[in-house]
């Protein structure tokens, strides 16, 4: 579902205005469709805020026509089941951060419109690499296993990153797919990894790592575990919020995006930038595996990045590449989530039938995006007799 | 952008603030009353119980779980409204995060139903003191050193041992009919089984060699083939075994994994005329493979739970390690379809008795060889490092048979015994 949404916002971004512009059509169609860049700020709220409220009453029918469940009751349900308690709220927060992270590492790629579909397994190997680290190394003092684990797992992510770019800048192939290979690369690799770590033999779960000791697990802070995680996540959100804007790289990289011959002409080197921001993107990407691993769930299997990285996708484009606003919209996908869960549990519905409403309502937040993006013109009926 | 992150983070706030009036917290002080002398007794139907599953009521062994703690709440008086349930948690971190959301909202126990969920049932408890949690089908509680994690399990392997008895009746009736044919029998002249098992580790391999020691006890001739699916729950996986043990030759499968997928590519392939019946696991498979299901193992875990359930209302601890079979109507098995051999139901209630009065043992070393060898001695890994070389570990086998799920409630026997081959195991 992920990469079908993802698709289609993809066309839409490429099928830009050349095209629209014609001359008076000798017969013009009912509707057209035409970009527009002119929508105000409190008008794009709106358009989204009408999305909201319509999706919310069409999923309020849904769910009545298939429960007799009260709709209100269900969403009151949703909001206690992802803000209800301190814990709760947590959580919440935990896969907020683990979304923004993730969509954070796939903004300077998509800026430069490269397709990183890789981001899951670029999670992955992240998560694989810490987890030997933590099982291997728990002996180290914690400042010294921290450093390695970060500095490794990013490695591992860059490393999953740089060979599409690699044929990218040299050879000009597929991003797309090569990207999307890679993730099945790193499924098969953690298997092969739960299957050498399990615990026990046989029973193809690693289990929680260092139960006891502890070692290579964030530490506590100010009452919570997950406080290097918002820490991390932050830092990174504010350094490619500079980076993307601020900085000569970011420049190129937008400038590669739009078009790379124009780039070549501006004298910048195309395949080293492409290069270059892949790494980066990786890097990001593969601690935000570390972080899955060693910040939050202590064990290492396929669900530790569970299709994050194709979620992220929707927020990095949801959120224009602007890494402020991929807090928001990952807070919401967060939020939609544990919320669905809740229903599952407490209104005794399938946990399908909560994910119906998740999609109902992703549905009309992308179709916002739409109605922000492109205006609809339709025949004058005046025009009709002629 | 500085004013954007502002409004960010006071919307951020408000949400929270605003999810924190929807809901009455729970009362801070929220301790279980406790006596020196084992506690004191809470008003049944104010114990709020928390259940976390690995799927839902579609799938056989969960809906075994459901039901067995719907009936038990009923039998100690426990409301169903205080029981809350966690339906498809993987074995992840999700269980952690499940069990610490159980706990918030005041529940007094919190159980787990998949082994996978262990180190994380684990992990909480460790953290909730006040709270019990049984981790079922485990095997670390008694080593965890925490006084409020417990595991169960019924002994399962007596009721494989009496399906691989009307496995076994079945089998001596096709050989007597001349129903099989030379791909049914080994290079040796012994009838071929299969099984279709989940993991290859303790409670896959206790429960085939019950079966097969079970088949065994009414025909001796027979060889067996196990291939794993490494899922629990896996239609596909488990049909695409079944049909290659099929493929093999094998007349009777058997299986531990959870869902439907044998028994229904049996059925297919019996309605084409193969000599070929099935005996399930969890639930009755009639509905599924009329003609070709033989019975299913079951387990009743409504026993257990009312145990537990008491133990809890009355403000004690909820045994370590419990392990109960047909001396307590644990275990069961289905009723016999209707392919099931003539006099089956007779030889059934023979050996359920012989099994209740002590007579019979599943595992008696005078019916299984290991290398050729008769065993009279195999230590069963105590302190949870899988290996049975330490100090801790205990001899399990003594009196002449061995004593399966008596040292701790999870399955121990991991022998390999001959007869059997694992056919994909690592």
């Amino acid at each position: 579902m992920t990469e079908e949404k993802k698709t289609a916002t993809t066309e839409l971004e490429e099928n830009e205005a050349p095209a629209v512009h014609e001359p008076k059509p000798l017969k013009e169609p009912i509707v057209r469709i035409v970009k527009r860049e002119d929508m105000k700020f409190a008008q794009r709220i709106a358009v989204r805020l009408t999305g909201i409220v319509l999706a919310l009453l069409v999923s309020a029918i849904v769910i009545y026509a298939i429960t007799k469940y009260n709709p209100i009751t269900v969403y009151e349900t949703m909001i206690s089941g992802a803000f209800g308690t301190r814990t709760r709220i947590w959580s919440t927060v935990k896969e907020m951060l683990m979304l923004t992270c993730i969509a954070v590492g796939l903004a300077p790629a998509f800026r430069m419109r490269f397709w990183n579909i890789g981001a899951e397994g670029q999670v992955l190997v992240g998560g694989i690499v810490t987890a030997g680290c933590m099982i291997y190394l728990k002996d180290l003092p914690s400042p010294v296993l921290f450093a390695v684990m970060f500095c490794a797992s990013m490695l591992a992510g860059a490393l999953w990153a740089f060979l599409p770019a690699l044929f990218k800048a040299k050879w000009n192939t597929n991003e797309t797919l090569f990207t999307l290979m890679m993730n099945y690369v790193a499924i098969q690799l953690t298997s092969f990894a739960v299957a050498k770590w399990e615990n026990p033999f046989g029973s193809n779960t690693v289990g929680v790592i260092n139960q006891n000791t502890r070692a290579g697990w964030f530490p506590t802070v100010l009452g919570t575990q997950y406080f290097l995680n918002v820490v991390l996540v932050l830092l990174l959100t504010v350094f490619m919020f500079v980076y993307l804007r601020y900085t000569k790289h970011g420049y190129e990289i937008a400038v590669v995006g739009e078009s790379e011959n124009t780039a070549r002409y501006a004298g910048i080197n195309v395949g080293a930038v492409i290069i270059r921001t892949l790494l980066l993107s990786g890097a990001v990407c593969g601690l935000a595996g570390c972080i899955a691993v060693s910040g939050a769930s202590h064990t290492i299997s396929t669900s530790t990045a569970g299709g994050r990285g194709f979620t992220a996708i929707i927020v990095a484009w949801l959120a224009k590449f602007n890494t402020f606003t991929m807090l928001l919209i990952s807070l919401l996908l967060a939020f939609l989530d544990s919320g669905a869960g809740e229903i599952a549990s407490k209104c005794k519905l399938n946990d399908y039938a909560s994910q119906m409403i998740i999609g109902i309502i992703l549905f009309f937040i992308l179709g916002s995006e739409f109605f922000i993006n492109y205006r609809l013109i339709f025949r004058k009926s005046g025009k009709e007799a002629a | 952008m500085k004013k954007k992150l502002v409004s960010m983070l006071m919307a951020t706030v408000m949400t929270a603030s605003l999810a924190a009036c929807g809901e009455t917290p729970a009362p801070a002080g929220n301790t279980p009353a406790q006596t020196e002398n084992g506690g004191t007794a809470t008003a049944a139907s104010d114990v709020k119980v928390g259940v976390i599953l690995v799927g839902d009521e579609n799938e056989g062994y969960t809906y075994a779980h459901i039901d067995g703690i719907k009936k038990a709440a009923a039998n100690v008086g426990i409301s169903e409204d205080n029981i809350l349930w966690k339906y498809s948690v993987p074995e992840d971190e999700s269980c952690y995060e499940a069990a610490v959301d159980l706990v918030d909202q005041g529940c007094k126990a919190v159980f787990s139903n998949s082994y996978g969920h262990q180190s994380f049932m684990q992990q909480a408890a460790g953290e909730y003191a006040d709270v019990q949690f049984v981790a079922m089908t485990g095997d670390t509680a008694a080593m965890s050193g925490l006084s409020n994690f417990s595991n169960a399990f019924t002994s399962v392997y007596e009721s494989r041992y009496v399906s691989g008895v009307v496995a076994g009746m079945k089998v001596a009736e096709l050989v007597d009919n001349g129903a099989l044919t030379d791909a049914n029998y080994d290079a040796d002249g012994n009838v071929l089984i299969g099984y279709v098992g989940a993991y290859p580790y303790a409670e896959v391999v206790s429960g085939y060699t019950a079966f097969f020691l079970g088949v065994q006890s009414v025909y001796q001739n027979v060889s067996m083939e196990v291939t794993y699916t490494n899922s629990w729950f896996d239609i596909a996986a488990e049909g695409e075994a079944a049909n290659a043990l099929m493929a093999d030759g094998c007349v009777i499968i058997g299986q531990h994994a959870d869902s439907t997928g044998a028994p229904a590519a049996i059925q297919a392939a019996n309605a084409q005329g193969k000599p070929v019946y099935s005996v399930g696991y969890n639930v009755d498979m009639l509905n599924v493979a009329p003609d070709a299901a033989l019975t299913s193992a079951t387990n009743n875990w409504s026993v257990y739970y009312t145990d537990a359930f008491t133990a809890l209302v009355n403000g004690e601890k909820i045994p370590t390690d419990w392990a109960k079979g047909y001396s307590a109507d644990a275990v069961a098995i289905t009723a016999l379809g209707s392919a099931a051999a003539e006099g089956t139901q007779a030889k059934v209630d023979e050996t359920i008795a012989a099994i209740k009065d002590g007579s019979l043992h599943v595992f008696s070393t005078d019916s299984f060889t290991v290398g050729g060898a008769k065993i009279d001695s195999h230590k069963v890994d105590m302190n949870g490092d899988f290996d049975n070389e330490d100090e801790e570990d205990k001899e399990a086998i003594w009196d002449g048979y061995f004593h399966e799920s008596e040292l701790r409630a999870a399955p121990s026997f991991d022998l390999r015994i001959d007869g059997i081959k694992e056919l994909t195991a690592e």
